[in-house]
């Protein structure tokens, strides 16, 4: 997934329609969906909480304009992502709560069967930009059947400190594993260390120790779905990680999703991963230390392991809509409004890069190139593989995961508190009873 | 002679619903009817589900099936959950412990006749007036790795050169959250034996006063016996609260460091809601039932001891 780029993208036909080329590319079908909402139809979308008002603002109102355009009233409303996994689950239980539901990764998943099929305007939007990114369609895909619509990623990228990456000997950012290393040693050696989240932290630290166990080749589960996470390979990557965590600021196993944004805007720290956001903050906030420290931050992809492939982990974002909604018609008519490329972008300017697109069409977005600093959020996507890598999304992954499986074991081999491969064994164990369940 | 009879005017026969109020055993089971409903739809119906999630393999969204005592075995062999566990009833024991002595030692304190008395019982009481949540979050910045006010303050004093790791390492997480439990819960224990200290005659101290008995031994045969009901109601209490305690963890580790602040509770929570695993979830909610009836049991019986309170030796 980390080869696909956009010279992949044929263009075939009608408008923009385009279609990807390459292994597991769906290819698109012409654009073109007929949909009319239901006669006074009323849906109630609930979405993910805004860390940006200006985002927010603005998805407010293209809302407002699709209800005056198409006559269906809309009631938004948002809360903490972490806190719209359960409540999408407990819709889907009872059969009644909103129409759609913006949230994230694997969550249409666990209850396929009660989401509306959202194929036509998926595949409407697919032809109509050209394709999704693969790991977009895996997220939004279950067999044939189109069941979330990706809105994109929350991404994240590394955010380190220019003057303090060169006073530990880089000019420019490691773009491999040892580098990587070296830099965090460099930094730690003058005391401006790294400092990555090893807490329950779902964001951060799930982000971060899922690249790493890739990078090295490790993974929780086979594509046959068995457990695969004991292996050489993961084995590995425990030992670059307790090599690492050598580096980092003391106190990240406590760590939570907010801590390295605090950590960092104090200057404690000078290398995390993390979404947009600490650069934004720095940037706007009246304090002049934060806005000294947004200056000299630039961020970058995540290092490449020995197989040669991004293998990043990204807060993917997805829209799913329900069946018991009675206007499942004014849902997929919402969603082609709110992802029309003109929408899409004016929504994007606003969030000022927050969120990295689903189709590679979008990336025309002058926001990504309006500082070379957001430019690296623009490909998350590209550079993403799906949570349940390399098995199936569902319930095992989501269960695995939300269970911390893998962030615990690296925690417990890079503190010491267990060794690599006591903790792979341990983690191997906690995932059979998700995965053999 | 012609006899006329005259119509019989009987008794208009009483309604069987009037004659059904006129019943005390009707009217007494009519009463309790709302109460047991209550209890029924809000108890009893959620406690029995929980029951039944936690002997299938239920996920969030999806439908169930019955898998006997899998879940259980399943946990047995569960090294997280044993740590909860573990974690579960050091966190009950040391804090419920500290939470009593402290709780009546303010109490006997404020039942004396001090300066200001009144305002120093709204003071004590301050802790359980302050939302939970908020509460935790103040101590999560108290504990914080790299901005604690504990440790900025030992560093400025010259008493310690790094800060400290409140919540990053194992057994000072332990800690911490304890700490932070006993400063929410004191409050509930220290008025609460208040109030129950107010209800001991004090002809009982007069007379133990005339017999010579030191302040010890008034404390020892009067007032601790004289106590031991309320402590039974307030420990039993403030044992369940304990165990059953969410927020707190919650929101100062999520569980952290690698579980070594996972209640029962919050595992449950995780496992049942994050991992939309219902099943499991609920059987860890199960499991937590022997241990709460065990607590109940030992607060209860044990402080009613009636030799105890009458100033025996059982």
């Amino acid at each position: 997934m980390g080869d696909f780029n956009r010279r992949d993208i044929l263009k075939v036909g009608v408008g923009a329609t385009t279609a990807l080329a390459g292994a597991g590319i769906v290819p698109v079908r012409a654009a073109e969906w007929t949909n009319t909402p239901e006669a006074n139809a009323s849906i109630r979308v609930l979405r993910w909480k805004q860390f940006i008002q200006a985002e927010f603002d603005k998805f407010a109102e293209l809302t407002k304009a699709f209800s005056e355009k198409t006559g269906v009233k809309v009631k938004l409303e948002a809360e903490s992502w972490e806190d719209i996994r359960p409540k999408a689950a407990v819709a889907a239980n009872v059969g009644a709560g909103p129409d759609l539901i913006i949230g994230t990764l694997d969550d249409p998943f666990k209850f396929p069967d009660k989401l509306i099929d959202v194929t036509d305007v998926a595949e409407y939007l697919g032809a109509q930009y050209g394709g999704w990114y693969p790991v977009a369609e895996k997220y939004g895909k279950k067999g044939n059947s189109w069941i979330a619509i990706p809105q994109g990623a929350t991404g994240g990228c590394m955010n380190y400190r220019i003057s303090h990456m060169k006073a530990a000997g880089f000019e420019e950012f490691p773009k491999d594993l040892p580098g990587f290393l070296k830099l965090c040693q460099g930094l730690k050696k003058n005391n401006t260390p790294a400092g990555f989240a090893l807490g329950h932290a779902t964001g951060d630290a799930n982000g971060w120790c899922h690249w790493l166990l890739w990078a090295h080749g490790g993974k929780l589960v086979d594509q046959k779905n068995q457990v695969a996470i004991d292996s050489p390979e993961t084995i590995a990557a425990l030992e670059y990680a307790k090599q690492l965590y050598a580096t980092f600021i003391p106190g990240v196993l406590s760590w939570n999703d907010s801590n390295n944004n605090k950590a960092y805007l104090a200057g404690e720290i000078s290398l995390t991963l993390n979404g947009i956001s600490i650069w934004t903050v720095g940037k706007t906030s009246p304090d002049p230390k934060q806005q000294e420290i947004a200056k000299d931050t630039n961020h970058a992809a995540c290092p490449i392991g020995p197989g040669g492939k991004s293998t990043e982990q990204q807060n993917v974002l997805v829209a799913y809509g329900y069946k018991y909604s009675k206007y499942p018609k004014a849902v997929k008519e919402y969603i082609r409004f709110m992802w029309d490329k003109a929408n899409y972008d004016a929504w994007e300017v606003a969030s000022n890069g927050y969120v990295s697109p689903p189709l590679p069409a979008y990336n025309d977005n002058p926001v990504w190139t309006s500082d070379p600093k957001i430019t690296p959020f623009r490909d998350c996507l590209k550079r993403c593989l799906d949570n349940g890598y390399a098995g199936d999304l569902g319930n095992a992954s989501a269960g695995a995961m939300g269970d911390f499986i893998v962030v615990d074991m690296f925690a417990e081999a890079a503190s010491g508190s267990a060794s690599p491969k006591d903790a792979a064994a341990r983690a191997a164990e906690r995932a059979k009873r998700y995965y053999q369940a | 002679m012609a006899v006329i009879a005259e119509p019989v005017v009987q008794a208009p026969r009483a309604s069987l619903l009037s004659r059904a109020l006129e019943n005390r055993s009707f009217l007494g089971s009519l009463f309790m009817l709302p109460a047991i409903l209550i209890l029924v739809l809000f108890l009893a119906y959620p406690l029995a589900l929980g029951f039944w999630l936690g002997l299938t393999d239920t996920s969030i969204g999806g439908t169930g099936h019955y898998v006997g005592i899998a879940n259980f075995v399943s946990l047995a062999k569960d090294s997280v959950f044993w740590l909860s566990v573990f974690n579960t009833i050091f966190y009950t024991v040391t804090a419920s412990v500290v939470k009593f002595a402290i709780g009546l030692y303010l109490a006997v304190l404020l039942n004396e006749r001090l300066p200001f008395k009144s305002i120093l019982r709204a003071i004590v009481l301050l802790p359980f007036v302050v939302p939970t949540v908020l509460s935790a979050i103040a101590f999560w910045w108290i504990y914080d790795s790299q901005f604690s006010i504990i440790s900025w303050v030992l560093i400025k004093a010259g008493l310690i050169h790094n800060y400290i790791e409140f919540l990053g390492d194992p057994w000072n997480a332990r800690w911490s959250v304890v700490v932070a439990n006993i400063w929410r819960g004191v409050p509930f224990v220290a008025i609460t034996l208040l109030a129950g200290l107010q209800t001991i005659s004090p002809s009982l101290y007069e007379a133990a006063n005339l017999d010579g008995a030191t302040n010890w031994q008034r404390f020892r045969y009067i007032t601790l016996p004289m106590l031991s009901p309320i402590i039974a109601v307030v420990m039993t209490f403030s044992v369940l609260m304990t165990f059953t305690d969410f927020q707190l963890i919650y929101t100062i580790t999520r569980g952290g460091p690698i579980n070594a602040t996972h209640l029962m509770a919050t595992l449950s929570f995780q496992r049942a809601i994050t991992g939309g695993h219902l099943g499991e979830g609920a059987a860890i909610s199960n499991a937590m039932i022997p241990f709460l009836v065990a607590a109940i049991l030992l607060s209860f019986f044990g402080l009613q001891r009636t030799r105890w309170q009458q100033g025996g030796r059982d």
